[in-house]
């Protein structure tokens, strides 16, 4: 079997803490915060009208009418990322038209298209009322479905849909796909819908927190007076590609992907444990060749809500116990980014690693039993030199996902 | 009645009133394929109230056809 070493040429995102690199950047820099309070979702009687806030994508003049209906929303997010990622990873159309270049993204609803294609059903009584593009918009491989032909890929090209770790599944999907030589390169990546309908019945089952009066103090992961979490989306695209193709090609080699762990909790839907989480991270870092002590930070998947948070603490701390590396968990400034979080955070995480600091964990005022035991700075750490971290992952249904990732 | 057809049209498909005309071909003139003709039925059927079956579809070529059609079903 080939043991390829698989590195990331490329990055683009489209998130609230903005739309260029530069941007993002300079959010986790100075602690910004996405999140604010959306009065509509209150007139749809929401629980929480807490939400990150996002720019609607105009792509009219940039991708043609007749293809732009094909397009949810989470589809132009990730349109735009992936456009930017191709463009700093020196992609062009030529060689993608000689090259089977792969697509595996994470999306796991497009709830949007589907809720106003029903409402045309039950009201106009007439299918053909729904429009050519529904179709296209509402299967969860909208994202994949979209960029593929959008940008003429010919390689594997799947959605990649396991809750909210499906970004980071993408990601440790493609590094297989690559490192055992059945690809060069893979855009992969995670999307997340934004609008009221694709998070109303999690809203349902107070997920959320209700601190309305604060919005950018509400997402509040690890921290002891945490209530819930905040959502949040966008995409991020991150360009993996073999180490020879990326050497070739004369590309730009930001990072490479040491190991991927998986696990399945096997037990509850919503509440997740330690066991699994923890079976996630031991075979990450075994994949990775790597000890705990050569992890400089941890990208918490640490959500801001009681029972996750907590159970993350225990398993990061019965893997790191007395070796614990700093740990945050971004969401205090973006919300949680669900399907794809996984591909931000590893974003959020190499931009904090090529600029040498730690971002605050944004709100992390009082830890609780278990956080206590984490090294989490809730203020941002300077001049912090590390040139490998672990990116933490993990879904609805018990699937964990954890990344390890290096600087080059 | 054919103004505001041309203009919802040209709206909706992204084209300059002036190349809507009545001996126009409309699927070449709104760039429409197989597909996105269901998008002109279902804004005729929602902006008019006129509703166009499948098999009516294929005798509609012009604009003029579909001025014909519509104004038959209206009067």
């Amino acid at each position: 079997m080939n043991n390829r070493r698989v590195v990331i040429t490329g990055m683009g995102i489209y998130s609230c803490l903005g739309k260029t690199l530069d941007e993002v950047k300079e959010a986790l820099y100075t602690g910004k915060s996405g999140i604010v309070f959306d009065p509509v979702r209150k007139e749809m009687g929401f629980q929480s009208g807490l939400t990150a806030k996002l720019d609607t994508p105009n792509l009219k003049g940039i991708v043609d009418r007749a293809h732009r209906v094909y397009m949810s929303e989470e589809a132009q997010y990730a349109y735009l990322a992936t456009a930017d990622a191709l463009k700093m990873a020196g992609l062009d159309q030529a060689y993608i038209n000689a090259h089977p270049v792969g697509l595996l993204y994470g999306n796991d609803s497009s709830a949007d298209a589907v809720v106003k294609s029903v409402d045309v059903m039950r009201e106009k009584k007439n299918t053909r009322l729904v429009g050519s593009g529904a179709i296209f918009q509402s299967m969860n491989s909208t994202v994949t479905m979209n960029l593929g032909c959008l940008f003429k890929l010919r390689g594997i090209n799947m959605t990649v849909s396991a809750a909210c770790a499906s970004g980071s599944h993408a990601i440790g999907l493609a590094s297989l796909f690559i490192k055992w030589g059945l690809q060069d390169c893979i855009v992969c990546g995670g999307a997340q819908e934004v609008n009221p309908f694709s998070i109303g019945s999690f809203d349902g089952i107070s997920a959320f927190s209700t601190r309305e009066d604060a919005p950018t103090r509400a997402s509040r992961p690890f921290d002891r007076d945490r209530d819930g979490l905040v959502p949040g989306g966008g995409a991020a695209t991150v360009i993996l590609e073999s180490y020879e193709s990326a050497v070739k090609r004369g590309a730009p080699i930001i990072a490479e992907v040491l190991g991927y762990g998986f696990s399945s909790n096997g037990d509850h839907i919503s509440s997740p444990n330690v066991d699994g989480p923890r079976a996630s991270l031991e075979m990450a870092l075994r994949e990775a060749g790597v000890s705990i002590e050569e992890i400089g930070y941890i990208n918490a998947h640490a959500t801001s809500t009681h029972i996750g948070d907590t159970n993350e603490a225990k398993a990061i701390y019965s893997v790191f116990g007395d070796k614990m590396p700093y740990v945050t968990s971004t969401k205090g400034q973006t919300g949680h980014e669900m399907w794809m979080a996984g591909a931000s955070e590893v974003i959020y995480s190499i931009l904090m690693m090529k600029n040498k600091f730690v971002a605050a964990n944004l709100n992390f005022e009082n830890p609780d039993e278990d956080s206590a035991k984490l090294n989490i700075p809730g203020k941002r750490v300077d001049n912090y030199e590390f040139d490998t971290f672990l990116s933490n992952s993990f879904g609805f249904g018990g699937t964990n996902s954890t990344l390890i990732i290096k600087n080059l | 009645m054919i103004e505001k057809m041309v203009t919802i049209l040209a709206d909706e498909f992204e084209v300059e009133t002036s190349e809507i005309t009545a001996d126009a071909p409309i699927k070449e003139t709104l760039h429409l394929d197989s597909l996105s003709l269901v998008d002109m039925v279902g804004l005729v059927d929602e902006e008019f109230g006129v509703t166009i079956q499948n098999s009516e579809i294929a005798t509609i070529r012009t604009f003029g056809d579909l001025y014909e059609f519509v104004y038959a079903r209206l009067a």
